[in-house]
């Protein structure tokens, strides 16, 4: 063996083990109520707590995203604040066990629920969205409360919604001292999407535009946009992409996968509406082995029919 | 054992035995769901409802009712009823046994029409689905499949209702036809555009699409659907059809408040 394959070899050994680390704490339990978040640093200062790579279950406390967080030389930026009030509390406490600067601000991504319902432990601080992702959190808010509380139960226990209290300027601009973020609204997966990159480290939160190994969301996706925006971030230098949901990766996979996915929508639930099939029989078409591989694609691609292919059947049915 | 125990003991044991499913369920004395294969305790009052107390019932694989396992979406579950080598049909009734309202429509297939029908419907909890298909003997054909779900699919506003744009839409007739999905004849897609109102969301009252029925161009009728409530906002059906009749087919219909469907496909 060369020198540099046994280097290789014991690379793979290393990120290995460092897999089953980060898995180890990741098991939320349902006694305690305690989602036993672990903070994964990604690069100095620039921090990961990671969710499981699945469904809401009450057995995942549906903890299922990657929120995070970044040192500034005076405070610390929050990205996401997870599912719950308890999510929230304990993301804060995680926070500060990890860094002794205190929490300046918090940045919500988009308006899914699980970006913004722990916001309850953030009630002292800032929490900035844009005025597109605050208009859809206030519309979704109850609906969002409800839904939770029936799939997860007591992991929910006192959860309100707290909305965001400022809006960030058109385009998008986010100072923390001692850091230099970028940040790049989009949009496709919901109708603002935000991507943070750390200028430093080339750590890029992609939020929901990215999944990697997971079928992706779309209650509120349109596909085209979206397909776009996954061609804006391409060229993009990115050392580290956290996703919201899925594993954190050092290359440009989960853009790809992404976009194979949505491709794959849009081509067969066109074709099949032209055809003519109902619903039914979409979500009883062969699906590529590599999407059904992917976390959550049992439930997520009936999701994927109901909320899309109802566009691509009126459109055929309308024409004249 | 049994040989020996009284009627009362005996009654009991096949109780017991029932609920432990050692026995055929259609011939438990006292099971509580009369012989359902899906193990509904609904099932005889809804049969009794629907059906009538003295018709005669049969639980026949004939009749294939298919739907989501789980409703991702309550508000929209897509239901496909299909009867393979059942002769002499005179209409299909799809019951919902644990929802508030729980007939969702009453199908007629005629000159013509296979009897197939795919449809979306409101789900307010888990619950059986069933298709009961009446052959001219008298008899009920039963199919079903179980859906579950979170809840909640009749008594919140459909989006149109909530934004107030179904007034802009309402009555408003689309649908094509398209070659059979396999073998010869054609399938008949067909949407009319309703806010489908169970009368179940506070401060909305019912206000949902009653008849619809589908001629050819020489009035005769392709089919006779009754709809009830729980059909879903914006109906949209799926009919199967024999042959490939030539259009332009005419539909038309009514709801509860008596404004009336018209339309050309």
């Amino acid at each position: 063996m060369t020198g540099r394959r046994r280097r290789a070899a014991g690379g793979a050994l290393l990120l290995t083990l460092a897999t089953l680390a980060a898995a180890a704490p990741g098991r939320p339990d349902p006694a305690t109520l305690d989602y036993r978040l672990a903070a994964r640093e990604l690069a100095p200062g620039v921090y990961v707590v990671e969710g499981a790579n699945a469904d809401f279950e009450p057995a995942n406390g549906c903890n299922i995203i990657n929120t995070g967080f970044i040192v500034g030389s005076e405070g610390v930026l929050v990205v996401n604040t997870g599912p719950s009030r308890l999510y929230g509390e304990q993301l804060r406490a995680l926070i500060a066990r990890t860094t002794p600067k205190p929490v300046s601000q918090v940045l919500h991504l988009n308006l899914h629920p699980d970006y913004f319902l722990g916001n309850q432990a953030f009630a002292d601080v800032p929490r900035l969205a844009t005025p597109a992702t605050l208009d859809g959190m206030r519309a979704e808010a109850k609906a969002y409360e409800d839904n939770l509380y029936r799939v997860c139960g007591d992991w929910m226990k006192g959860t309100e919604a707290l909305l965001p209290d400022r809006t960030l300027p058109t385009p998008a601009a986010l100072s923390l001292a001692g850091r230099r973020l970028e940040l790049r609204e989009l949009k496709g997966h919901t109708a603002s999407d935000l991507v943070l990159i750390d200028q430093a480290s080339g750590v890029m939160f992609a939020g929901g535009l990215v999944f990697v190994d997971r079928v992706p969301t779309t209650p509120h996706a349109k596909l085209g946009d979206w397909l776009a925006s996954l061609d804006a971030l391409q060229p993009l230098r990115v050392e580290t992409m956290v996703p919201s949901h899925g594993p954190v990766v050092g290359d440009a996979r989960g853009i790809e996968q992404t976009r194979a996915y949505l491709r794959w929508i849009d081509g067969s639930f066109s074709q099949a509406a032209q055809r003519g099939w109902d619903l039914n029989e979409v979500l009883r078409q062969p699906v590529p082995a590599d999407f059904r591989g992917w976390a959550a694609f049992a439930t997520e691609y009936t999701r994927n029919v109901v909320h899309l292919y109802p566009a691509y059947e009126t459109r055929v049915l309308q024409r004249r | 054992m049994y040989r020996h125990a009284t009627p009362f003991d005996r009654r009991r044991l096949l109780l017991g035995a029932g609920s432990l499913l050692l026995l055929p369920a259609a011939h438990a004395v006292g099971d509580p769901s009369g012989g359902d294969p899906l193990g509904s305790f609904q099932w005889p009052d809804l049969r009794q409802e629907f059906l009538g107390a003295g018709a005669r019932v049969e639980f026949d694989p004939r009749v294939q009712v298919r739907g989501p396992a789980f409703a991702e979406d309550p508000m929209n579950v897509p239901i496909s009823v299909a009867v393979e080598g059942l002769a002499d049909i005179e209409r299909i009734v799809v019951l919902v046994d644990r929802n508030p309202i729980r007939k969702v429509l009453e199908f007629q297939p005629l000159a013509g029409t296979k009897p197939s029908i795919a449809f979306r419907f409101k789900l307010e909890q888990a619950s059986p689905v069933r298709a009961a298909v009446r052959t001219r003997d008298g008899v009920w054909h039963v199919g079903g499949t179980m859906v579950e779900s979170s809840g909640g699919g009749c008594t919140v506003p459909g989006a149109t209702r909530k934004d107030g744009s179904w007034v802009q839409t309402l009555g408003q007739v689309s649908g094509r036809l398209f070659d059979s999905l396999e073998g010869p004849g054609a399938r008949l897609r067909l949407r009319v555009m309703h806010p489908m109102d169970t009368g179940l969301a506070a401060g909305i009252p019912a206000f949902y699409l009653k008849q619809v029925a589908v001629s050819d161009p020489g009035g005769r009728e392709l089919l006779r659907l009754a709809t009830f409530e729980p059909v879903s906002e914006n109906p949209v059906f799926s009919f199967d059809l024999a042959g490939r009749p030539s259009g332009p087919f005419r539909v038309s219909g009514i709801d509860n408040n008596g404004n009336r469907v018209e339309g050309q496909l």
